[in-house]
């Protein structure tokens, strides 16, 4: 288990830590999202012991490390830009932590061979690595972060020099390879997708601040406050006021609509933030529907984005939804269109204002 | 980082071609100078060339004259290279100041900095008459020569190997000390390899530098004469048909030298 509690870092004022405390468990993915400039890759240097934080622990299976230099810590580390020593061919690149542990030989090779199969770059071992593409790169890097059978893994935005197909490719190795290895991972990413795909938790972090520690869901659906829920791209946020509460949740009133929404501690009269992803909001003609939180609007403009279209609706207030470029389709929607805006009670999350 | 534009030849960019003919300039100046010494010396002056192969006072000059500069270079290559990692990876208070003082021998006239070696330096100077009582004799021996040369070139050699660290991505070193390296391990094993071309070419710059001394060394020794002080020399006392043979004598073997080490550290890394 890694656990850091109240870790401070004043780096010249150019990057400050301010009291960082996670703790991540045996065997976890843990992903730290976070803007670029949030302190995300000094935390995981600090982790590492590359730097020692100004005040604060961390420790690793119960032991206090803050003071261990890295090469006492048995922590495996993977850059954004991989840092393939450039004078050595992958082997002796994947070989090198092995061979500083005095590894013997026919040791070494039952190790790489195994790695090797496992990440499927045995063509590429007697390769010069400036030759390698970026995804090569990677996977070598990763295999010289595994050989020394690291207690924790840091993976230091792993995919964000990729071309996308490679990165999707990359990243879906990456859950296989954790599911079978269970190796303790902190992944430190600005790109939610990722978080999605891999963490078991995700932490956020802004400003040198872990804002928000949860499950991907959590995260995503349930942000703390306006900063997390900006961050995480929910784009509809509402200020309303509280009209009722009971048991069935919090009546809100929303520039003249009753909107339901689960239920949470609010006194009648207090303003609160209301929050929905555009994905949880489904367009319809809107005549013929029960839905209690239903909207009439005009469509302002679509955004084609690929798999799905982003639907700015003008419904007094301005909504945006996500939805399917076959939904479009069917219901005939172009700007200045007349639509039903539904979404269910229970995709709505309110923060404080 | 290095840009060049390859898909474009300089025929068809106009202002590329003006700016070859200007430098042109330069390049003519240098080798009209020195085609002109070794073509007189080697065509219209062989016999005097052949003299001076033979004349033991000239051999051993030049000897001493690269044999004291590989030894200055041995020294700031032995100084410099843990000066040049600290400058190319710490931002420090005073770090300018120390920059300052390695770009000094540069920019002071050289008979100068003789001057302020031989004050220091002498027997009755400030360090030289400790140095004497431990057998070191800076005064008209080998050890200021070597001194001198060490003054003016050392700034050559701590520039090189600076920006060769500098050029060397840090996550490297990083990532060394994660997979078990130690600080020395991971300088040794990673970064002093991948610095090599900026190290042997700062050493052959300093070597060069010191060979081609001769206002620092000639306040402090004059005795035992290095190849400048002896063309010199040679030139009062016998004119230019004396002096060409050793300087065209110098050029070659500086020459072949250079070209020497270049080749050898022409690898990858």
């Amino acid at each position: 288990m890694l656990e850091i509690v109240n870790v401070s870092n004043d780096w010249n004022g150019i990057f400050a830590l301010k009291d960082i405390t996670l703790k991540v468990n045996d065997g976890e993915y843990f992903v730290i999202l976070g803007p670029t400039g949030a302190g995300k890759t000094l935390l995981m240097e600090i982790i590492a012991g590359l730097y020692y934080p100004d005040s604060g622990k961390v420790s690793i299976s119960n032991k206090d490390v803050t003071q261990l230099p890295p090469e006492k810590r048995n922590i495996g580390f993977l850059y954004q830009d991989y840092s393939l020593f450039p004078h050595y061919d992958s082997r002796s690149n994947i070989e090198y932590g092995l061979k500083i542990r005095k590894v013997p030989k026919s040791e070494r090779e039952t190790i790489i061979e195994g790695l090797s199969s496992m990440l499927d770059i045995g063509h590429l071992m007697d390769r010069d690595v400036t030759t390698l593409s970026g995804g090569e790169q990677q996977k070598v890097a990763m295999a010289r972060a595994l050989a020394i059978r690291p207690d924790i893994l840091l993976l230091d935005e792993p995919f964000s020099a990729l071309d996308e197909a490679t990165r999707n490719r990359l990243i879906g190795d990456m859950k296989e390879l954790h599911k079978k290895e269970r190796i303790t991972t902190v992944h430190v990413t600005h790109s939610q997708e990722e978080a999605m795909i891999l963490a078991d938790r995700i932490a956020i972090m802004m400003d040198g601040r872990i804002v928000q520690v949860g499950e991907p869901k959590e995260i995503f659906y349930k942000p703390e406050n306006l900063e997390v829920a900006k961050f995480v791209r929910i784009e509809n946020i509402w200020d309303v006021d509280v009209i009722e509460n009971s048991d069935k949740g919090l009546l809100v009133r929303l520039n003249g609509y009753e909107v339901l929404t689960p239920p949470y501690s609010k006194e009648i009269g207090e303003r609160a933030r209301l929050l929905i992803r555009p994905e949880d909001i489904v367009l319809g003609s809107g005549e013929n529907t029960s839905a209690r939180n239903r909207f009439m609007g005009t469509v302002e403009s679509i955004e084609y984005r690929g798999f799905f279209n982003m639907v700015r609706i003008d419904c007094g207030l301005p909504v945006v939804a996500a939805i399917t470029t076959q939904s479009v389709q069917e219901l005939g929607i172009e700007a200045g269109s007349k639509v039903g805006v539904f979404f269910k009670s229970t995709a709505l999350h309110v923060v404080p204002i | 980082m290095r840009y060049v534009e390859i898909t474009n030849s300089m025929r068809k960019n106009p202002l590329s071609c003006i700016f070859f003919l200007i430098g042109l300039v330069i390049i003519l100046f240098v080798v009209a100078t020195l085609f002109n010494l070794i073509f007189k010396t080697l065509f219209l002056n062989m016999e005097g060339f052949r003299d001076i192969l033979n004349d033991p006072a000239v051999i051993s000059s030049i000897w001493l004259t690269m044999y004291t500069s590989f030894l200055a270079t041995l020294i700031a290559m032995v100084l410099g290279i843990p000066l040049a990692y600290v400058l190319a990876r710490h931002d420090f208070f005073g770090k300018q100041i120390i920059e300052s003082f390695i770009d000094i021998p540069v920019i002071i006239p050289h008979t100068v900095a003789g001057i302020a070696l031989f004050s220091l330096l002498m027997k009755r100077g400030a360090i030289g008459g400790f140095f004497e009582s431990i057998g070191i004799v800076f005064q008209d021996s080998m050890w200021g020569i070597v001194a001198a040369m060490l003054f003016v070139s050392y700034p050559f050699f701590v520039n090189a190997a600076k920006d060769g660290f500098a050029s060397v991505n840090p996550n490297l070193e990083k990532v060394a000390r994660t997979l078990g390296a130690s600080q020395s391990h991971a300088f040794f094993h990673v970064t002093l390899p991948l610095s090599v071309r900026h190290i042997v070419s700062g050493a052959i710059m300093s070597w060069a530098r010191g060979v081609s001394e001769f206002g620092a060394v000639v306040v402090i020794a004059y005795y035992p004469m290095i190849a400048s002080t002896l063309i010199l020399y040679r030139f009062n006392t016998g004119g230019l048909a004396e002096s060409q043979p050793i300087a065209v004598l110098l050029i070659i073997m500086c020459f072949i030298t250079f070209l020497a080490f270049r080749l050898a550290s022409k690898k990858k890394w």
